[in-house]
């Protein structure tokens, strides 16, 4: 018997406590949150199913470690203060994690109880324990006290961009002592938190409070600076910041590059999620920002940001939402709980199908989308199978909306605005993995900026990597 | 963060207005071409506007704007003293310029001049000799005419009803100026989408270098959401930060006036609720 065997098989058999949710048909209709939260009682149920492995999978899997269970040990105790201060040992926003996280690849997708039933739904714990404590004061809920004073003298660290990455330096130099500065290009602080997860996967409150915490903790946020715009690297250097953290997120949205796409009525996602969320679209006229819904909507893309963008237009009103993929459900990069919530509120999955030409009226207007049928071939690079073109065989579909959302590449404004930055050939930043830090001494840079598009708790390991740098350079 | 009016000048009375802006992070930085992103209060939409002047002793920026909807509706009924809530800049390429063998034409039209007289002051601060061309429809609706005298040797205005300078096109004015002097070094248009395509076609025969500044529908304004994506030379490009300045020789501008239709009935859905809360208040004597 290996030292990660269950001990109790019983233990195993414990079926996962279900997380409650709207019902389908309440939901489309809003922009609530979707799922509702674990009661106390589920969650000392779920806790008890974890069987405190010697050597936890889990933890591995998380790319920030938090110390899995050890949290779960505090629940099932019934110390939700003490579960609270273990998972913000290594975690800045454990109520976002919680609800957006790929669990099932990264903590649950380890766990070894999944091996041959369920694993225990760690992030549904994760959100439960943060989620109480949300009610308590934020300062209390970082230091576990009320006096914040906790600055170092003459040590300050500056954060570009205010997305999951920069919020994780943040939060861990300024537990530290280290006095931090967030700049943001946007009126709004959190980055893809706000502009790119909509309410009902994450709602902004939530973003809100985990930002006030910091805030009582001492950070200092300046909105509407635009990183290598309003301010570059250098000023900020030059301001005497002892260490100048890049976070910037992924930019410029890719496109198919097909005829039509600059037809009206097409939307990259960022633009459409970003006029909704950001601009509370869905709120029109009230909010100014428009964003119109069509009848049928076609989504190009099948990771998390697609099924966002089809529920979102789902909710302002669309009849047909249809998610127009080149492969099978199978090989869908988005979460599990993502694609079965989408399926359930009526997103139609199109797969195998890609899209060869976007139709428009005389007056510019989207009207039409031809697809071409595809099947799949050999595993490529990624380890997917590759889609192939099945000859002649084209579909005209009716659409008066499309969103596309295949990913995005590397902003420009900080490699321009920052000589002697190294990036590489795709527009990244190129940093010693190790550290974080870039080709600039002193000056890091994790998270979308560096990897391309990826998840939000990877940009938050990339910040707490710099930011355990930076604290190691600065305070030893 | 918030930005306020130092000074507000009419300058077409409920129509068009400057705004001076304290602003000094952006001024310290902003240079002709730049544009700013504002919000003017919460639940506003975001909007480019470009930056017409800049005071960097004084920390101070110009802008320039025509009420067209909801948004600078509202920006007009502001006062000095009063706040913008979110002012983002400066953002965009700088206007590439550098000293020219020739004089530069600067044309403007409409509200597009007060853009234009950064650029063409810009020139002028680079040694150029600055021919600016300013068109309207009527002599009431001209712009920064004295502001462009000031380092212009040359202000040619035209207005469509002919009450004021040439009566025509600016276009016209741009070519009889093409034809007399071959030792023009480059034309710079900023105004409605037909007037800088019509530019464009005035100056391809005479193969001068035509700089045109795109006023597409932004979002964020920082590369992120691609709504300014526009046609230039067969290939996309995003007119918040590839732009707003490009070859006009190669923009598609029939797809562009195209996009900027895209939100029009809505706009004007917004515009209405606004005007009626608006005439309410200020009629409930």
């Amino acid at each position: 018997m290996s030292a990660n065997a269950p001990a109790d098989n019983k233990k195993v058999k414990t079926p996962r406590t279900p997380m409650p949710e709207q019902p389908a048909a309440e939901r489309v209709k809003n922009f609530q949150e979707v799922t509702l939260g674990y009661t106390p009682e589920m969650a000392a149920i779920e806790a008890s199913r974890c069987i405190q492995c010697k050597k936890p999978l889990c933890r591995k899997g998380c790319p920030v470690e938090i110390d899995i269970p050890g949290f779960i040990k505090q629940i099932v105790a019934g110390d939700l203060h003490e579960a609270y201060r273990v998972l913000r040992e290594t975690n800045s926003l454990p109520a976002v994690c919680g609800r957006v996280c790929p669990q099932e690849t990264q903590c649950e997708g380890s766990c070894i109880l999944g091996k041959k039933g369920e694993p225990v739904a760690i992030g549904r714990l994760e959100r439960f324990v943060a989620d109480t404590y949300m009610a308590s004061d934020a300062c209390e809920q970082l230091t576990g006290d009320h006096a914040c004073s906790l600055e170092r003298e003459g040590l300050k660290v500056a954060c570009i961009g205010a997305g999951p990455s920069s919020l994780t330096v943040a939060g861990y130099l300024s537990a530290q002592g280290i006095k931090v500065h967030v700049y943001e290009a946007l009126h709004e602080l959190g980055g893809v938190l706000v502009y790119g997860i909509p309410e009902f996967r994450l709602p902004k409150a939530i973003v809100r409070k985990e930002i006030d915490a910091m805030r009582a903790q001492g950070v200092e946020f300046h909105t509407n600076w635009v990183g290598g715009k309003t301010i570059t690297v250098q000023d900020l250097l030059d301001q005497g910041f002892n260490a100048v953290f890049i976070g910037v997120g992924a930019g410029l949205p890719k496109f198919l590059r097909v005829p039509g796409e600059n037809l009206i009525g097409v939307f990259s996602a960022n633009e459409y999620l970003t006029r909704v969320n950001l601009g509370r679209a869905y709120n029109f006229p009230e909010h100014d920002t428009p964003a119109y819904t069509g009848k049928n909507v076609a989504v190009f893309g099948a990771g998390n940001v697609a099924m966002d963008a089809a529920r979102t237009a789902k909710r302002l009103g669309a009849e047909r939402v249809m998610i127009v993929y080149r492969r099978t459900e199978k090989e869908m990069p988005a979460r599990l709980e993502e694609l079965h919530h989408a399926k359930d509120e009526g997103i139609e999955l199109m797969c195998l199908n890609a899209p060869v030409e976007l139709v428009g009226d005389e007056k510019g207007w989207l009207k039409s989308l031809t697809v071409q049928k595809m099947m799949l071939g050999e595993p490529d690079e990624s380890g997917r199978c590759s889609p192939i073109a099945c000859d002649g065989e084209f579909c005209e579909i009716p659409c008066d909306m499309a969103i596309i959302a295949v990913g995005t590449g590397s902003n420009p404004l900080i490699g321009q605005s920052t000589p002697g930055l190294e990036l590489n050939k795709w527009g990244y930043i190129v940093i010693n993995e190790e550290t974080g830090e870039t080709s600039i001494p002193n000056v890091f840079a994790g998270g979308d900026i560096v990897t391309g598009a990826a998840t939000v708790i990877s940009a938050m390991g990339a910040g707490r990597r710099a930011a355990k740098e930076i604290a190691r350079r600065l305070i030893g | 963060m918030p930005s306020r009016i130092l000074k507000k000048r009419s300058l077409i009375p409920g129509q068009t207005s400057e705004l001076t802006l304290e602003a000094p992070h952006i001024a310290a930085k902003a240079k002709p071409g730049n544009f700013v992103i504002l919000r003017v209060c919460e639940g506003g939409e975001r909007i480019p506007l470009t930056i017409a002047d800049t005071d960097k002793e004084a920390g101070t920026i110009t802008i320039v704007y025509l009420v067209l909807g909801k948004t600078t509706a509202h920006l007009e009924t502001l006062k000095e003293g009063e706040e913008i809530l979110d002012l983002c800049g400066p953002l965009g390429k700088d206007t590439d310029i550098h000293k020219l063998s020739g004089p530069v034409i600067c044309v403007g039209g409409g509200t597009g001049i007060a853009a234009m007289h950064h650029i063409a002051k810009g020139h002028h601060m680079a040694g150029n000799h600055v021919i600016a061309i300013i068109g309207a429809r009527t002599k009431d609706l001209l712009l920064f005419e004295d502001e462009l005298k000031r380092f212009c040797p040359e202000v040619l205005v035209s207005t469509d009803d002919g009450s004021y300078g040439h009566k025509g096109l600016v276009t016209e004015i741009l070519e009889a100026r093409l034809k007399a002097d071959p030792t023009i070094g480059e034309v710079v248009a900023v105004g409605p989408v037909p007037m800088m395509a019509a530019v464009a076609r005035t100056t391809k025969p005479f193969g001068v270098h035509t700089t045109v500044s795109l006023n597409s529908i932004m979002v964020d304004g920082i590369g992120m959401c691609g709504a300014c994506r526009v046609s230039v030379g067969g290939k996309t490009k995003f007119a918040c930060v590839d732009g707003p300045e490009f070859d006009g020789q190669l923009v598609d501008f029939k797809e562009l006036s195209s996009r900027l239709s895209a939100f029009k009935v809505m706009e004007q859905i917004s515009y209405e609720e606004f005007k009626k809360s608006h005439v309410c208040k200020c009629s409930c004597r």
